[in-house]
Formats: C-alpha cells, structure tokens, sequence
C-alpha cells in the first residue's frame, strides 16, 4: 500500500533520494534547496542509507565531485538553486558531454543580481542548452515521482545524460502537501542496481576520461551527445509507462488540461498549473473554451507533439517565469514559436513574462492573460512581448 | 627496502612514453618519479587539472597514462578526485570494488595555488585519502607564460614584463608547502626530481601510503617560461635546491624535517642567472633587485630551520 503523508517539497525528495539511496552525494547550501541535503546528512548518520555524503566547499566543487563519483561507477545526486546552479556552470557542460547520469533537484530560484531567494526559473533557462534533461513538477508529488523516474532516464543505455529535477522555491520546496509516497522496496526495484559499462574504478579495464579533443573530433562528440539527448524522450516516456503501472500516475512530456476543444489556452512550467488550472476550471463554468498545456519536459523539447496539442486553439499565450532579456521574448515562448514555424499557421502565439523574483502570481493575473487571448482571438491587435504584474 | 635508483627504474612506467611534453619540462619527470612510489601492484586513479600535463598527455584518442584517468576542469582536479575517493568508500563498502585503490591528482601551480585553491583546500580539509601534487613551474606556462602567485618576485613573464619602469613580478611568491602544512595534514611536503629522484620518490610513497590527505610541492622548471636550455633541466633544479630558494623538506604529523641541506648555501644570484627570465636582473645598477630576492630567500630558510626546531 502507498504510504500518505504531508510533506514539504524538499522533505518528499530527500525521502525520495533516501529510497533510492544512491552511492554519492555531493552537496552545498543555497536557499531554499539547503534543506534536501541537511535532510539527507541526518539519513547518513543515522544509518538509514549507505550513501558517502560529501560536503563540498562550493557549488563548483559540487558538480565536480559528482562528475567524478559518477565517472568512478557511483550513482550520484546533489541539488541545488540559482546561484549556486550558476557557480556549477562549467561543469553542467562537462557532466553532460562527459554522459554522466547524475540527478539534480534543481529548486527554481531567481539568479542574482540582485540579490533574490525567490522562484523564478531564470537558473534553470538559462541552463537549459547544458545538454541536461529537464523535467518540471508542478507540485510536490511530481517532484518526488519525478526525481524517482529521473535515476532510470539518466542511466538508461540510450540516454546516459545527467537529469535535472526542477520545481518551484518556497512554493513547492517548503509548503507542505498530501504526498503519495511508494514503498521503499518497490522504490528500490524500480530504480536498480546502477551497473555502468565503463567507470574509473573498474581495475579491470582502466579507463581515461575527459580528454583534450581537437577539430578532428569535438564535432562528432556533441553529435553523438545531441543523438542521445533525441532519445532521451522514447526512453522518458518508457520510464513514465512503467511508473504508471507502479502507481497509476500518469506522467508524459507535458500535461494537457480540457486542451480538446479550447480556443484560447496557456502555456506553463511548475506551480503556475496549479493556480491556471484553478481559473480555467472559472472560465469552463462561463462557457470559454479555455485550456492548458503544462510542459513537464522542457529538454529534450517535445517540438512535434507540443504543437499538435496547440494546433487547434485560436491564440494561445506562453508565460515565461524568466526574461531573455534579448528584446525579443522569453524562452519557452521562443521554442514555442520556432515549433509552430513551417507547420502550422493561424495560432495566434503571444508572450507573456511573469513572477520574475517571487512576484505572487494571483488567479486574476491569469484572468487578465486569458481576457487578452479572449480579444485576440476575436481580432485585436496586441503586442507579442508582454509583461504580467509588473510596475511599468 | 633502502631506496635503489636501479631497483626503482624496474618498476613498470605508468605515464608512457610518446606524450606530448618539451624535451627539458620537469613536470613528466616529475609524474613519474611521483608514480614510482606507489607499489607495482597496487591500482591508482590519477587526476589532473587543465594545463600543460593534461592537454600533452591525453589528446582524443591517445592516452599516456596506464591507470584510470580523469580531467575534468582547471580549477578542480581536489574536488573531482574528492568524488572519485567517494565512490571508492561507497563501492567498496557495497563490495563492488575489491581491489585497494590509490587516488593522485595532479595539477600546475595555476590549478593549485590560484584558480584551484579553493578545491583543493577543501579537499584536504575534508580529509579525503588522497594525495594532492603540485607541479609548481612558476607561471601559467600552457596559456603562455603569465604570472602566477608562484612566480619569483622579478621574474619576466607575459603578464608582469620587465619594462623601462617595472622590473618584472613586484611580489614575492605564495607559500603553498606552509599554507598546505596548517591544513594539519598528515603529510605534506616539498620537493623536486633530481639525482636518483630518491627524495621525491621516497616522499611520493609515504604521501600515497599515509592514510588521509597528504599534498606534495614538487619543483618542476619549465624552459620555455624559465629560458634555459632543455638538458639544463636537472642542472637548474640543482641550483634552486643549493641556494635554498627551494628547500626540500617534509611536514608529518606536525613534525618538520629538512630532508637536504647544502653543505654550502649557493647566492641565490647563481640560480637567477641560469634562467633567462631573471636576465633583466643582471643589467648594471639593477644589483638592488637581486639583494631583495636573497634577503627574502634567506628570510624564508631561517623561519623553516626555526620550525624544524
């Protein structure tokens, strides 16, 4: 039987990591993911997980420690925010060419500067070219099944890429929420035995990692890393079949919400869903065809089906929770209408940029984004690159 | 076993041949008299930061090195053996891994004394069993010499010329040996390859078999950044030990020992001179600069006698 609970985001993922119980882990504090290790340091010395815990003296040294665990045959996890994702930068890449499964919880934080500890998604956007997988969970029982699911994609033969697990600072990684958590032996037996092929430590076969490449072979490197990164989205579609049947929760590359007939719909990543949903739920009650498209898998992006979830709206907006800052508009918003380019015309395609630094995204800033897709269907002329609940 | 030159050189190489190091560069001298200590039998997983070492010794797809290797970043190589030590302890505790493993990183004086202090430091700190080696050749040599912390004061590099106004490096070198000895680490110690390599070798096996962090400062002149002639390589090493501008010496448990004091104390001038960084130095009317270097040379011999005791 399932086990209920009411645990914060952070708590139900340090759970999570300890039912998994990975080989390393590699941590430094930044708020608000500081409790996922301080959670898990108390599950190593209270014995419940067999896991080397390494304190690291920075972010930086954090990747790089979990590079190297991973490299030496280790399943290995960390976690982290903002800042502290931005410290890790040059090892992103390197783990992710290095095709090192490593799991992140990566718990959404505005980068400085200034100075912010609130959620926005601008560390996890500006990231999302690294070569990682990322998923996004809109509350705290996706951030638990997410991370689970996230040790079986990153290892998969097929993908071996590392994975981040995104979801909302303070919203979803502090407030406390009815969880479902899995048993810990099925936890185990969904995850496995990590057996790499070819690992540091294998006296066996020594091996060398991280060479110097030159023109000669760089390119066909990050080909075959972008090969891995397309089948990536078989594989995460295979793991969420399987988990399905392990929980009856349905996972896939995004979520759609009353998308078959909607006319004007939004698009969003993490805790947002939950307040969309909420007002489109409203609007449904008045007649208006309003839906959602809630992307859970932004990297590898799911160009072909995204679309044809869109394809029938009359105007859709994307609400991005980080600024390109490139005059232009957001990111998702930007992969977005690349998508449709070529493929499907008379989709009305707006941007939106909101919550930047915390700032609360209320059911009526919603209600405004669908009364502008409302006047857009029916022929107003907008602005493509708009801004939510800020003071101009 | 008393150390043997003959007996030692038996030993199976472990950075082979065909790498791409100058002719006259210490640092592969270095590595291998460093890896002569550790016992043929035993498996090592050697890191190294980016520099020169790495980018000659592992270019896709050939490698030099006959263990397990890694290279992940510059600034880095404490941290990323640090996740290697890990998995060890993890895999070994779950019986993954059997074998007795050693861990070795590798790293010039850019990857350690500047840019990758912080990791290595907190590497030590943290006590992982590993062992830290520097291969200090005074300068960013593989991005084309420029000055690192471990310059010599007045030596002419790339980014600190000897101008019309300034005479090269205006600051005296970093510490790193002492820095590493009040980590309060089991072992820590300075040396360099030369003569039978019977103080490096020796002080490779103690660092490698010494349960915890040990970390080891190994002079490693470069002839390009120091301008000298490639078969003067030991030659000048020699005079960095006899002036006692590098003294060789180890810290363990706490305890201090010079392990070589030159029966005669060489000017430190004779070191300078062998080297064409330091030719600005013996222009007439610029005798002031080489009296600073000695005053401080001498400064530093007398507080490392005091903590011999």
């Amino acid at each position: 039987m399932a086990i209920r609970d009411r645990l914060s985001g952070n708590e139900v993922v340090a759970i999570a990591m300890k039912q998994i119980n990975p080989d390393v882990v590699a941590a430094f504090p930044i708020t608000p993911s500081t409790e996922i290790p301080q959670y898990f340091s108390q599950f190593v010395s209270n014995g419940v997980v067999n896991t080397e815990f390494v304190p690291v003296e920075s972010e930086h040294s954090a990747m790089s420690a979990c590079i190297g665990a991973e490299a030496a045959g280790a399943r290995t996890m960390t976690a982290t925010s903002s800042n502290g994702m931005s410290l890790m930068w040059e090892m992103l890449y390197i783990a992710s060419a290095m095709k090192l499964p490593i799991v992140m919880s990566l718990v959404n934080r505005a980068v400085s500067g200034p100075l912010n500890i609130h959620n926005d998604h601008s560390d996890s956007m500006g990231a999302r070219d690294s070569g990682w997988i990322q998923i996004y969970g809109e509350n705290n029982q996706e951030a638990y099944d997410n991370v689970i699911q996230a040790i079986r994609i990153a290892e998969h033969k097929d993908v071996l890429l590392p994975v981040m697990n995104c979801y909302d600072g303070f919203i979803t990684s502090h407030a406390v929420e009815n969880v479902e958590l899995i048993e810990d032996e099925k936890v185990k037996t969904f995850v496995g035995e990590y057996n790499p092929e070819d690992y540091l430590l294998n006296t066996a076969n020594p091996i060398a990692m991280g060479p110097l490449d030159m023109p000669a072979f760089q390119f066909e490197h990050k080909r075959q890393q972008a090969e891995s990164m397309k089948d990536a989205k078989k594989v995460i579609l295979e793991v969420a079949e399987d988990f399905y049947k392990l929980t009856g929760r349905k996972y896939g590359l995004f979520e759609e919400y009353m998308m078959e007939d909607a006319e004007v719909a939004v698009v969003v990543l993490n805790s947002t869903a939950g307040t969309a949903k909420f007002v489109i739920n409203k609007l449904r009650e008045q007649g208006i065809k309003a839906g959602l498209v809630k992307i859970r898998v932004y990297r590898p992006f799911p160009v072909e089906e995204i679309i044809n979830a869109l394809s029938k709206c009359k105007a859709v907006a994307v609400m991005d929770k980080a600024d390109s800052l490139n005059a232009a508009g957001g990111p998702v918003f930007t992969d977005i209408t690349s998508a449709f380019y070529g493929k499907i015309s008379g989709v009305k395609v707006i941007n939106y940029i909101y919550g930047l630094g915390g700032r609360d995204v209320k059911t009526n800033d919603i209600e405004k984004v669908f009364n502008d897709l409302l006047e857009l269907k029916d022929g107003k002329e907008m602005p493509v690159y708009n801004y939510l609940g800020v003071r101009e | 076993m008393a150390y043997n030159l003959k007996e030692a050189m038996k030993k199976p190489e472990r950075l082979a041949g065909g790498h791409k190091m100058c002719a006259g560069c210490g640092a592969p001298v270095a590595v291998r008299a460093v890896l002569r200590g550790l016992k043929p039998e035993d498996h090592a997983v050697i890191c190294s930061a980016t520099g020169c070492l790495e980018v000659c010794t592992f270019m896709y797809p050939q490698t030099a090195w006959e263990d397990s290797f890694i290279h992940t970043a510059f600034e880095n190589a404490g941290a990323t053996l640090s996740g290697v030590e890990a998995a060890y302890n993890a895999l070994k505790r779950k019986d993954k891994v059997k074998d007795e493993i050693k861990f070795i990183a590798f790293g010039g004086d850019g990857g350690t004394y500047d840019i990758g202090l912080q990791s290595l430091s907190g590497a030590m700190e943290r006590g992982h069993d590993m062992v830290y080696v520097c291969y200090d050749n005074g300068a960013y040599m593989n991005t084309g010499i420029q000055r690192s912390s471990a310059t010599p004061k007045y030596a002419d590099t790339t980014t600190s010329p000897s101008g019309d106004v300034i005479p090269g490096k205006q600051q005296f070198r970093k510490d790193l040996t002492l820095i590493m000895a009040n980590h309060h680490l089991p072992y820590v110690a300075q040396t360099a390859p030369f003569g039978n390599f019977k103080d490096i070798t020796e002080k490779a096996e103690k660092a490698i078999y010494t349960k915890g962090p040990s970390f080891i400062n190994v002079l490693a002149p470069c002839p390009r950044g120091w301008r000298y002639d490639t078969p003067d390589l030991i030659n000048v090493i020699k005079l960095a030990i006899d002036t006692c501008f590098w003294p060789l010496y180890e810290i363990e448990n706490g305890k201090c020992t010079i392990t070589y004091k030159p029966k005669e104390k060489k000017p430190v001038a004779e070191f300078l001179k062998a080297q064409g960084r330091f030719k600005h130095l013996f222009k007439s009317g610029n005798e002031k600069f080489i009296e600073d270097i000695q005053s401080e040379v001498d400064k530093r011999w007398e507080e490392l006698q005091r903590l011999e005791g």
